[in-house]
């Protein structure tokens, strides 16, 4: 009898016990081992603690996740927490209505919002013109070279000095592919993402007027004569076969890991199928070109950030405040990107994971996080904005893949491109 | 002629309501939706959207890579539609001449059907990617420079052969039942006029196939307008540049991708009235011609 009665109260009583935790859904676009890091800080954080539980949901690629998110918005059933790739920012950016800027939710939930503690070129680029930290930098990459160093050996090349600027590095890739080291020398991921964007901020050239879009509505500047010559340069190592095209997005980490090209470029988020594949890799800063005045300057963030959805209870956003104030936390970030190979958000984590001597037995993992910060970014270097950036990088592959084939210059593809680009912008902001 | 008349008013309609429901639900609402969102401009959240008119389809059809995707679905589709009936008569007339083990090379040849078409994609790419394909490396050993990442027309066989393989078990499916239903007499009067055998496939199977061939002719023009995104999603996402952008790529591609709602949902309307038209067209005046037997 009492027994029954213990259980009779126990499940009364259940009810209110669900009902004081408040639960903030969080949906997010990792997989593999990046996946498993999001589950472990979701459920560490959930221990750390008993008013909120957060629970992530795996929704897709990363477009599939935005699409999934504005669906669900539309459909008043939006996430509390969603996570947007950096080409979706400027889709966030225009959707005010849609959303809660990051440093509102912090400091509404009582925590004291300190813009200086986070990495300035991460935190920058996820900024409002006003300087208002609109998303929160959960997974930020950036691009580097990684070479093949049996290829460089048997090349004849040396095997502890990476190629530093483009012209060294069609050097080395003609050298690789002439003394049959291997048939491809050099391929690259990202054309638009690497060598449009970041080649624009790393050699301090303007991709587009207005800071790249991120004081106004931009202007695109990529058929300058820099962009000209380098992907001139590029259309003719394609021509001879000395470098090789693997696709839009990722697909040419495959043409390296498989020993087909002796150099890559790639994100540094990337590094994990590198070093899976088990191929004797090197790696190396981006390339920088040498004619270019100030070069190199710094790389911008790619990645993903966490955005917090508009129309939430206060209690909703009390839980999301004091979860991200929990992943601003030290012991997190390290835990994170030495996890994920993605960067510290951070400069107290980056410190900390500099102490703990991480980078001398992983010098790899330091080079996105010093390209990336060296100098102080000028008004070409802070990142890319637009209200269309991935109508504005599909524009960009559709010029550069008839370029490669040989169909048109790459004079004739830029103007094309900037064109096509200037008018999409024109279209999507209302004009 | 006498009409059988059921006494119950409401029963009929309980027995359509399921059907009825999944029709207005799945087809019928969502079509509405196109029709209103394509009159819209609208930003992706839906927070602010202005009647735009017909403004939408202006844009899309003065749009250059529009015309362009125009083309490239009809190459598409032509192909797709000719190549797969070919063969898939072809191998039905083979297969039936067979004497034993009919059976073990039908289950064979219907095999392909059971495969989604994302995944016959992904089969396909894996065989002919220019880096890692299994057969890719032949041909370049042949002196063929194989690169549909780049090259325009390799990227369209591709894409064709994809969605033709898929497609053949189908057809060669109703062509197997089609050449059944032929009275064998026909044949054997003909054998013994001194036909010879093509002269008889000419003048006796294949008008006699007509029936069948149309409505394949009709189910594969819709396949390959309709069902064939997977497959260009998995093998070139409609590129090298625009080469492989079909209609509903680009539908796919403006919306999802790209997020234009106003101009991804007046495509969608222009594609309504195309496969309307189309479908009217094809039963009004190829059917006349049609021998059913």
């Amino acid at each position: 009898m009492k027994i029954v009665n213990l259980w009779a109260v126990g499940m009364a009583l259940l009810p209110f016990a669900a009902q004081a935790q408040t639960e903030i859904s969080w949906w997010h676009a990792m997989t593999g081992a990046n996946s498993e890091v999001v589950d472990k800080i979701a459920s560490d954080f959930n221990a750390s603690q008993t008013e909120y539980v957060v629970k992530p949901v795996f929704k897709g690629t990363y477009p599939e996740t935005l699409n999934a998110g504005i669906a669900a918005f539309r459909a008043g059933q939006a996430p509390d927490i969603i996570q947007v790739f950096d080409v979706g920012t400027g889709v966030m950016m225009g959707a005010q209505g849609a959303i809660k800027p990051v440093a509102e939710v912090l400091s509404d939930a009582g925590f004291t919002f300190d813009k200086s503690a986070y990495l300035p070129g991460i935190v920058g680029y996820y900024s409002s013109p006003e300087g208002e930290m609109l998303s929160f930098p959960y997974n930020s990459s950036s691009p580097i070279l990684y070479y093949n160093k049996d290829i460089f050996e048997k090349a004849g090349l040396d095997v502890n000095a990476p190629p530093k600027t483009w012209a060294e590095v069609w050097a080395a890739a003609r050298q690789i592919k002439s003394s049959g080291a291997a048939t491809c020398g050099y391929t690259s991921t990202w054309l638009t993402w690497i060598h449009t964007e970041n080649f624009a901020a790393w050699n301090n050239v303007s991709w587009a007027s207005n800071e790249n879009g991120l004081a106004g509505t931009p202007e695109l500047a990529i058929d300058g004569p820099l962009f000209v010559k380098h992907f001139q340069e590029l259309a003719d190592l394609g021509k001879e076969g000395v470098f090789v095209y693997g696709g839009r997005t990722s697909e040419a980490k495959q043409n390296f890991t498989s020993g087909e090209c002796g150099i890559l470029t790639e994100s540094s988020g990337g590094l994990g199928d590198i070093v899976k594949s088990g191929i004797n890799y090197g790696i190396g800063q981006l390339p920088y070109d040498e004619t270019a005045e100030g070069a190199p300057q710094n790389t911008t963030p790619g990645g993903a950030s966490l955005w917090v959805m508009g129309g939430k209870s206060d209690e909703v956003y009390k839980g999301v405040g004091t979860f991200f104030n929990y992943l601003s936390q030290t012991p997190v970030q390290q835990f994170l990107h030495e996890q994920s190979g993605y960067l510290p958000v951070t400069t107290a984590a980056y410190e900390a994971t500099k102490a703990s001597g991480f980078y001398d037995t992983n010098p790899a993992r330091e080079v996105p996080i010093l390209q990336m910060s060296g100098k102080t970014p000028t008004e070409n270097s802070k990142g890319v904005r637009a209200p269309n950036l991935p109508q504005l990088r599909d524009i960009q592959n559709e010029e550069y893949e008839k370029m490669l084939a040989g169909e048109q210059t790459a004079e004739q593809a830029l103007k094309a491109a900037a064109e096509r680009g200037n008018a999409a912008i024109k279209e999507a902001s209302g004009g | 002629m006498r009409r059988t008349v059921f006494p119950h008013k409401v029963l009929p309609w309980l027995l359509l309501a399921p059907q009825l429901a999944i029709t207005i639900i799945f087809f019928y609402w969502p079509a509405a939706q196109a029709f209103r969102q394509s009159v819209l401009r609208e930003d992706p959240f839906g927070l602010s959207s202005t009647f735009v008119g017909l403004a939408n389809f202006r844009k899309v059809l003065s749009d250059p890579s529009y015309l362009n995707s125009i083309k490239v679905t009809a190459v598409f589709s032509i192909l797709v539609a000719f190549c797969a009936l070919a063969v898939a008569l072809f191998l039905a007339v083979q297969a039936e001449k067979i004497v034993r083990g009919k059976g073990f090379y039908r289950t064979l040849m219907i095999w392909p059907y059971a495969v989604a078409p994302a995944i016959a994609g992904m089969l396909w790419l894996f065989m002919f990617n220019p880096s890692f394909g299994t057969l890719a490396w032949p041909l370049r050993q042949m002196g063929i420079a194989w690169n549909p990442l780049l090259d325009s027309e390799q990227a369209m066989a591709l894409v064709v052969a994809a969605a033709t393989w898929k497609q053949i078990s189908y057809n060669f499916l109703f062509f197997i039942a089609g050449l059944q239903a032929i009275p064998k007499s026909l044949l054997e009067a003909a054998a013994i006029d001194g036909a010879s055998r093509g002269h008889a496939f000419r003048t006796i199977v294949f008008p006699l196939l007509a029936p069948t061939t149309f409505f394949l002719l009709v189910v594969n023009t819709v396949y390959a307008l309709f069902d064939t995104f997977g497959i260009i999603h998995a093998v070139t996402s409609g590129g090298p540049g625009k080469a492989t952008e079909t209609l509903v790529y680009k539908v796919y591609n403006d919306g999802f991708v790209n997020l234009i709602m106003g101009d991804s949902a007046a495509q969608s309307v222009i594609l309504m009235v195309i496969v309307i038209t189309l479908t009217a067209f094809q039963f009004r005046f190829i059917e006349r011609r049609v021998h059913y037997g």
